[in-house]
């Protein structure tokens, strides 16, 4: 099927906001759910919402099997060796706390480095903030140049034998910033150190393959990648995660409890305390599904033909500066408009249906590197059409009226 | 002095926006409200002046004359500083219990609820917040000064 017609799977896209045609271009933030995801949502509730692992009913066996499907096709779609390395999380987030709160314990000491870059998302920044002041470990940081793109030979004289983690982005929320992972990584091993990978940007857009990444962690969130909110993944490799603590108590994580001692689970059971998110962790696999099908090179190519004609248009606007022009870049364009708050562009831009980001996209060390007190940010996904950026150039010419 | 009530204020508020048949029109005068708002002096933009939100910055200063309160503000985004500029005119120079009772119909009356729901983004509700602080703290100030009397 031609890309074109897909978007007629994402019903949200039909509706009309302050009385014209939606044009959602804030992909980054959150991706829109093809009819697909939304069908396994509902289908779950109404014919098999059961917990799952124990019961021996009907019911159970089908959620269990459901869910334990999604983590096979998540293992596929980032190129794991086995399911037992997928764990599932509620998103990005949770899965870098997750690692900071046991590896980052069981392996960070005081003198330790942790390296982050320059434009991280405030989330690959406070959880190794948290451990750093608790085991008095230092937090060092990769500069970015204007391009936005990271200074390699800076980041290798970062590394040395107190370095124990290299967390990074894989691509920029805030810029577009496609980073040279395999570089990054292959410099951390080298020193030492494990590699923790945010692929909260990149999982929808890249091809993933953790073995040959050679990432120690990687993680990604389901409403990135067309699926639900609630549910991302966690992957590390089988040997990091069997040694490593557990994260939270509870059910589901045990193997065996008595007052006096409790044996844990075995992977990747281990991590999963609670009654997960059922319901979120299957229509993932819808998503996930919904891409394979599509093919990540169409879905690129298509994006990529967006971006160009973007940036393109964008540059003819007098005053305006785009934030950000890494040689490798996804998807994305920020920018800024001279003498013009960016929230007051998005305010105006709402009012015409055009739903964009502003402000610092929770990258505020960021946007401090650039001087600037956020960003504009439109972000591209697959159903998304040249002529919604005419709509968007239309749009910021009468806001810059409006506003000047 | 011939001062007029804050709901006085908010009604002459909502008869002006009720003359503008598009958002165009309406958001034209906010964005003029906020030109025309006067500059807040470089000694006022202190950082314990900020009200934190999450994209504009707006700073907040008041002062208590003669059992009124007195607001200046200002912001880096024209929108919200044209926001700012109405609340500054609904609620500056009034009492500290009639700035606590206000209820700011006209805010939704406007349509600029939407402005009010974002809070993370634009700080509208932090800023009245702010506001009615003052008028609190002022109204102890005062009442702590009467019974010492």
């Amino acid at each position: 099927m031609a890309i074109s017609d897909l978007r007629q799977q994402f019903p949200i896209l039909n509706r009309m906001v302050k009385g014209k045609p939606l044009v959602y271009f804030d992909n980054a933030a959150t991706s829109q759910k093809p009819q697909v995801v939304i069908d396994a949502l509902t289908h779950y509730y109404t014919h098999y919402n059961a917990n799952i692992h124990r019961g021996i009913h009907t019911l159970a066996e089908e959620a269990t099997m459901a869910y334990e499907a999604t983590r096979r096709a998540a293992q596929e779609f980032i190129g794991a060796t086995s399911e037992e390395e997928i764990i599932f999380t509620r998103g990005t987030t949770e899965g870098i706390n997750l690692v900071a709160y046991t590896w980052g314990r069981q392996n960070i000491a005081t003198g330790d480095e942790i390296i982050i870059s320059g434009m991280e998302h405030h989330s690959n920044i406070v959880p190794w903030q948290i451990l750093c002041e608790e085991k008095g470990a230092v937090l060092k940081v990769i500069p970015v140049n204007d391009n936005g793109e990271l200074v390699m030979d800076a980041y290798k004289a970062l590394l040395n034998i107190k370095t124990k983690l290299v967390s990074v982005v894989h691509v920029s929320n805030s810029l577009g910033t496609v980073n040279p992972i395999k570089e990054i990584i292959e410099a951390a091993h080298k020193a030492g150190a494990k590699v923790l990978v945010d692929g909260a940007q990149s999982a929808v857009h890249l091809d993933i393959n953790v073995q040959e990444m050679d990432c120690d962690f990687f993680a990604f969130s389901g409403h990135k990648v067309y699926g639900p909110t609630g549910v991302g993944v966690l992957y590390g490799k089988k040997e990091l995660l069997e040694s490593m603590p557990v994260f939270q108590g509870g059910g589901e994580m045990i193997k065996e409890v008595t007052f006096e001692k409790t044996t844990y689970n075995d992977l990747p059971y281990k991590y999963e305390a609670g009654t997960p998110n059922i319901a979120d962790t299957i229509a993932l696999k819808a998503a996930l599904d919904f891409i394979k099908e599509t093919g990540k090179p169409a879905i690129r190519a298509h994006e990529e033909k967006l971006l160009n004609y973007a940036t393109a248009q964008l540059q003819a606007i007098p005053g305006l500066t785009i934030i950000g022009n890494a040689k490798e870049k996804v998807s994305l364009v920020s920018f800024v408009i001279k003498d013009i708050h960016p929230q007051d562009v998005g305010v105006l831009l709402d009012n015409q249906g055009i739903a964009v980001r502003t402000g610092h996209h929770c990258t505020q060390p960021l946007m401090a590197r650039f001087g600037i007190p956020g960003t504009i940010r439109a972000s591209f996904a697959l159903y998304n059409q040249k002529e919604e950026i005419d709509t968007l150039i239309t749009g910021l010419h009468k806001t810059i009226k409006m506003l000047s | 002095m011939n001062i007029k009530l804050i709901h006085e204020i908010e009604k002459e508020i909502i008869e002006d926006f009720a003359l503008f048949d598009s958002w165009e029109d309406k958001y034209e005068y906010i964005i003029d409200m906020g030109k025309k708002l006067p500059v807040l002096e470089d000694e006022y933009k202190l950082d314990e002046n900020k009200i934190k939100g999450c994209q504009s910055t707006v700073w907040l200063v008041a002062s208590y004359n003669d059992g009124r309160v007195f607001f200046k503000a200002d912001s880096d985004a024209v929108i919200v500083k044209g926001l700012i500029s109405m609340l500054i005119k609904v609620l500056s120079g009034h009492t500290p219990a009639e700035i606590i009772d206000a209820r700011l119909d006209f805010i939704r009356e406007i349509g600029m609820m939407t402005h009010l729901a974002q809070t993370r983004s634009n700080g509208l509700l932090s800023m009245i917040k702010q506001m009615k602080n003052y008028a609190i703290a002022f109204q102890a100030i005062s009442n702590q000064k009467t019974d010492y009397k």
